[in-house]
């Protein structure tokens, strides 16, 4: 990877300590460490049920851990609300895309700036200082936003009537508009054919490239992630047995074991 | 506005007067964010002065050539503006070549510049640099994912249009030295055959053709035009560049590809020009979709269409019309027709042009129905474009119309020879080809056959050279079956063989979008492109239209001998990737008939299936390869007294 030098001198922007999660008698996370280091790609992969959503869902503050701490640019995160994770500068997309159906792929993008948005009720109304030059601020981030994912043809369309790898680019839309320093990306290229993967992998790319934001992503796909992250870690019934580049995470036997079944 | 075209004899004078004359108003308008971004006519010259300089700091002197490739952009255009102001030659290429046919013209132009849009096009050039000694420096226009390119030679445009100007160049001296005679640009041409050949057009060429042109459509400088065919292609060089530049019209920058209709619409062009591809595939899609419409939506657009039919033509040639006639056809207007062509964005169209290719008359017939004044064209790169035009009033959609004036025509051995003011100063580094194709007395080839009928229209049968004889001795005229075959909507391409044979045969291009759509309708289920092409219901409904093609064909005396005997579906789309098709999308005969020989051999060997394994392209220039089963169907043939109904 390109910048692989740069990212493994920089800080750490979020530091997981001994993380164990449970639910009820289900132990979904147990000692889990892992540093996500500012400008990198980190990919967390792992077989069914080995943990991978919950620890996003730690990361982006969903679910607080039982045992275990949670750094945020050296200090400890407690239990917070999640309309102040955004605020952190935290996004995510969902497996599932979460998007507004009825509305077009422009506001749906504009609802990512909610957060940023100050409000003025009655400069709104009348759309006037205030509230035209906020306007304008923020559909002019969503314009270069659509710009950059390439979708201006359906800037207006409305979402439910886009084709599934559409529909995806628009949920990464969404989260950049938060202008987010840590993008999470659940499983971002499932029920993709190729050529939408393909692109995706490039905006991805693009993303860390050109705006320095630190991707963590959940990927069942092989080749996407040895090809595009610059760190791998692999969770396996809640435990990390693997963390390296993708080379080194490749030939760890463990690592092997898991995918395919100790012999 | 009558301005002396004497004076101002070469583009950057007209420029430099425009940026007086037209101050304030549009030059340029580009779709950026979602706003269209108005650039006018003397910032546009003030940009080009300023970009004028950072070419001569990187070297550009009088007649050098700048390459300048990417889709329709101010920028683009701004570019070719400064190369002229500097007596440089700008040279177009088509954006979506590949790396090879890049660098052949590149290197045969010895371009030391090249303008670009976006990183694709830097890739593609970093491809072949070291293939290309001469080329110094490169400039791009959309910065994206170019920031962290460390190479010393690559310039964003962006840049310096923020600066001031610094260097001390006397540029209104540069634009004086710029004389009528000079290269205004080298447009190469797509090659049909062979390596594509540089063409040199003067500004006198330019100048004095395009002046007539907007004195016959009275263009003004409320204008529209929409900029979306390559800027390669010398249409885009005539009727957007020279003709806004003489008129004071705007050209409008779609914001990508994608949004091109939606673009339209907004725009609302009032001077619109496409292939016929385009036309008949804007009414593929709308026959298409209007299959979806409710019944009674369905019922008023067939009995508006019929009046449109009957009266439309005369109505829009300002012929006396019955006044039911002209009521129905206002009623339809109200209901049909003029929120049609604001679904197409065709609404204020004035000036509707189509050229290169044969159209269908009934799609011809369709859109001037409508009123939308659609003209054919016949032109050349060489010939600065204009070798005959319809005129209002006097259209024939069978004819490409009367010579343009200026322009003598005349047939020699059944090929078409013209004479005029657009004729172009040769060949770039090719003196036996400029030879070949003017002679002495400045006639020069066109290598189409055709006729002048008695109206003084003249026809186009087809290139001259690929007029064979079947061996009853008969004419075989291959683009006059192989037309006669797209004007159905279900068929996008076709080459048809016969030359030096019994009987005629053809491949078949279906039109995926129509025939998927009548797949849906007809529960016929397919699992791709080459599942689809192979169905034997395909094959039927392709028989069907061959057959009208074949009965129409058995009227005529001389063609009766080419009726269609056997054809096949091909399993694949014909690609300029792959190199069947030209740039332009025109049919690479010799190519094809090399790659496809087994079929050919198996239709004349009277076999019934034919297997063939093809390499394909990919956009990225990987390779991979497709095969299949051909089927080969027959065909009734119709004898000439036949006359059925």
């Amino acid at each position: 990877m390109s910048n692989q030098n740069l990212v493994s001198q920089s800080e750490v922007i979020m530091n997981l300590k001994d993380i164990n999660l449970s639910f009820g008698g289900l132990k979904a996370l147990s000692e889990v460490n892992l540093q996500i280091k500012k400008g990198e790609i980190l990919a967390i992969i792992g077989p069914n049920g080995a943990g991978k959503s919950s620890m996003l869902n730690i990361i982006s503050g969903i679910y607080v851990p039982q045992k275990g701490v949670v750094e945020w640019k050296g200090k400890i995160r407690k239990k917070i609300a999640p309309h102040n994770i955004a605020r952190m500068g935290i996004a995510r997309t969902f497996q599932n895309i979460a998007l507004f159906k009825g509305m077009s792929a422009l506001e749906n993008i504009l609802t990512g700036r909610n957060i940023l948005m100050k409000r003025n009720l009655i400069m709104e109304m009348i759309y006037m200082g205030l509230g035209r030059r906020q306007e304008e601020k923020h559909r002019k981030k969503a314009e270069e936003i659509i710009d950059f994912l390439e979708i201006q043809a359906i800037r207006k369309t409305p979402v439910s009537r886009l084709p599934y790898g559409l529909q995806k680019r628009v949920e990464l839309g969404r989260a950049l508009a938060l202008e987010p320093e840590l993008l999470l990306l659940d499983e971002p290229m499932a029920g993709m054919n190729v050529e939408e993967k393909e692109d995706m992998c490039r905006f991805i790319l693009d993303v860390n490239e050109q705006f320095g934001t630190t991707i963590v992503l959940i990927e069942h796909d092989m080749g996407v992630v040895m090809d595009i992250s610059d760190r791998v870690a692999v969770l396996d019934y809640g435990i990390k047995i693997a963390d390296g580049t993708p080379d080194e995470v490749r030939s760890e036997q463990k690592v092997i074991d898991a995918y395919l079944g100790a012999g | 506005m009558n301005r002396d075209f004497v004076t101002l004899d070469t583009f950057p004078k007209i420029l430099r007067d425009n940026a007086k004359v037209f101050k304030g108003r549009p030059s340029v308008r580009e779709k950026e964010h979602g706003i269209w971004q108005i650039t006018t006519w003397d910032e546009f010259y003030n940009k080009a002065l300023l970009l004028a300089e950072a070419f001569y700091a990187s070297g550009l002197r009088r007649g050098d050539k700048i390459a300048i490739i990417g889709d329709n952009r101010p920028n683009l255009y701004l570019s070719i503006a400064s190369a002229q102001i500097l007596g440089a030659i700008p040279v177009p290429c088509y954006q979506d070549s590949v790396a090879s046919e890049i660098q052949y013209i590149l290197e045969h132009a010895e371009a030391k510049l090249a303008v670009v849009e976006n990183q694709e096009q830097v890739d593609k050039l970093f491809e072949i640099k070291e293939k290309l000694p001469l080329l110094k420096t490169i400039f791009y226009d959309d910065p994206r994912g170019l920031e962290k390119y460390d190479e010393k030679e690559i310039f964003s445009l962006g840049v310096i249009f923020n600066k001031n100007r610094e260097i001390n160049l006397d540029l209104d001296q540069e634009i004086d030295k710029t004389t009528k005679d000079d290269i205004s640009i080298m447009l190469y041409t797509s090659g049909t055959t062979g390596r594509p050949k540089g063409v040199l057009l003067s500004y006198n060429n330019i100048v004095s053709v395009t002046s007539v042109a907007c004195e016959i459509e009275k263009t003004t400088p409320k204008d529209e035009v929409v900029a979306y065919l390559p800027m390669a292609w010398v249409g885009d060089n005539i009727f957007c560049v020279a003709q806004s530049y003489i008129s004071g019209f705007c050209i409008n920058c779609p914001e990508s590809r994608e949004t091109l209709t939606l673009d339209m619409r907004e725009i609302g062009p009032t001077y619109y020009f496409a292939p016929p591809r385009v036309w008949e595939s804007m009414l593929t899609q709308l026959m298409v979709r209007m299959q979806d419409a409710s019944k009674i939506k369905l019922w008023a657009f067939n009995f508006f269409m019929k009046v449109a039919k009957k009266w439309g033509n005369p109505i829009l040639d300002k012929k006396s019309v019955p006044i039911i006639a002209r009521i129905l056809y206002g009623l339809g207007y109200f209901l049909i027709y003029g929120p049609l062509k604001n679904n197409l964005g065709l609404t204020r169209v004035r000036i509707a042009y189509t050229a290169g290719e044969a159209m269908g008359p009934d799609t011809f017939l369709f859109y001037r129905s409508l009123g939308i004044n659609l003209k054919v064209l016949y032109g050349q790169t060489e010939a600065t474009v204009f070798v005959a035009l319809h005129r209002d009033g006097d259209v024939d959609p069978n004819t490409v119309g009367p010579a343009f004036p200026g322009v003598e025509i005349k047939i020699a051995d059944g090929e078409v020879f013209y004479k005029g003011p657009g004729v172009f100063k040769g060949y770039y580094k090719n003196e036996d080809a400029t030879k070949e194709t003017i002679d002495k007395e400045g006639w020069v080839r066109t290598g189409d056959a055709g006729v002048i009928d008695a109206n003084g229209h003249l026809k186009i049968i087809d290139r001259a050279k690929d007029v064979g004889k079947l061996n009853s001795g008969n004419m075989f005229a291959p683009k006059y079956i192989e037309n006669k075959l797209k004007f159905s909507g279900i068929i996008k391409e076709a080459v048809a063989f016969g030359d030096k044979k019994g009987f005629v045969t053809c491949f078949i291009n279906i039109d995926l979008e129509a025939v998927a759509s009548w797949a849906e309708r007809n529960n016929v289920a397919y699992s791709g492109y080459i599942d689809l092409t192979g169905q034997l219901s395909v094959y039927d409904l392709i028989a069907k239209e061959i057959d009208k093609v074949n009965r129409d064909l058995s009227q005529d005396t001389e063609l009766n001998d080419s009726q269609i005997k056997r054809f096949l579906i091909l399993h694949k789309e014909l690609d300029a990737d792959d190199g069947e098709l030209t740039r332009t999308n025109k049919v690479r005969r010799g190519l094809i008939s090399e790659r496809y020989g087994v079929l050919v051999d198996a239709f004349y060997n009277n076999k019934n299936n034919c297997f063939i394994e093809t390499e394909v392209t990919f956009e990225d220039g990987r390779k991979g390869s497709i095969s299949a089963d051909l089927k080969i169907k027959d065909m009734d043939i119709y004898d000439l007294k036949d006359q059925v109904t």
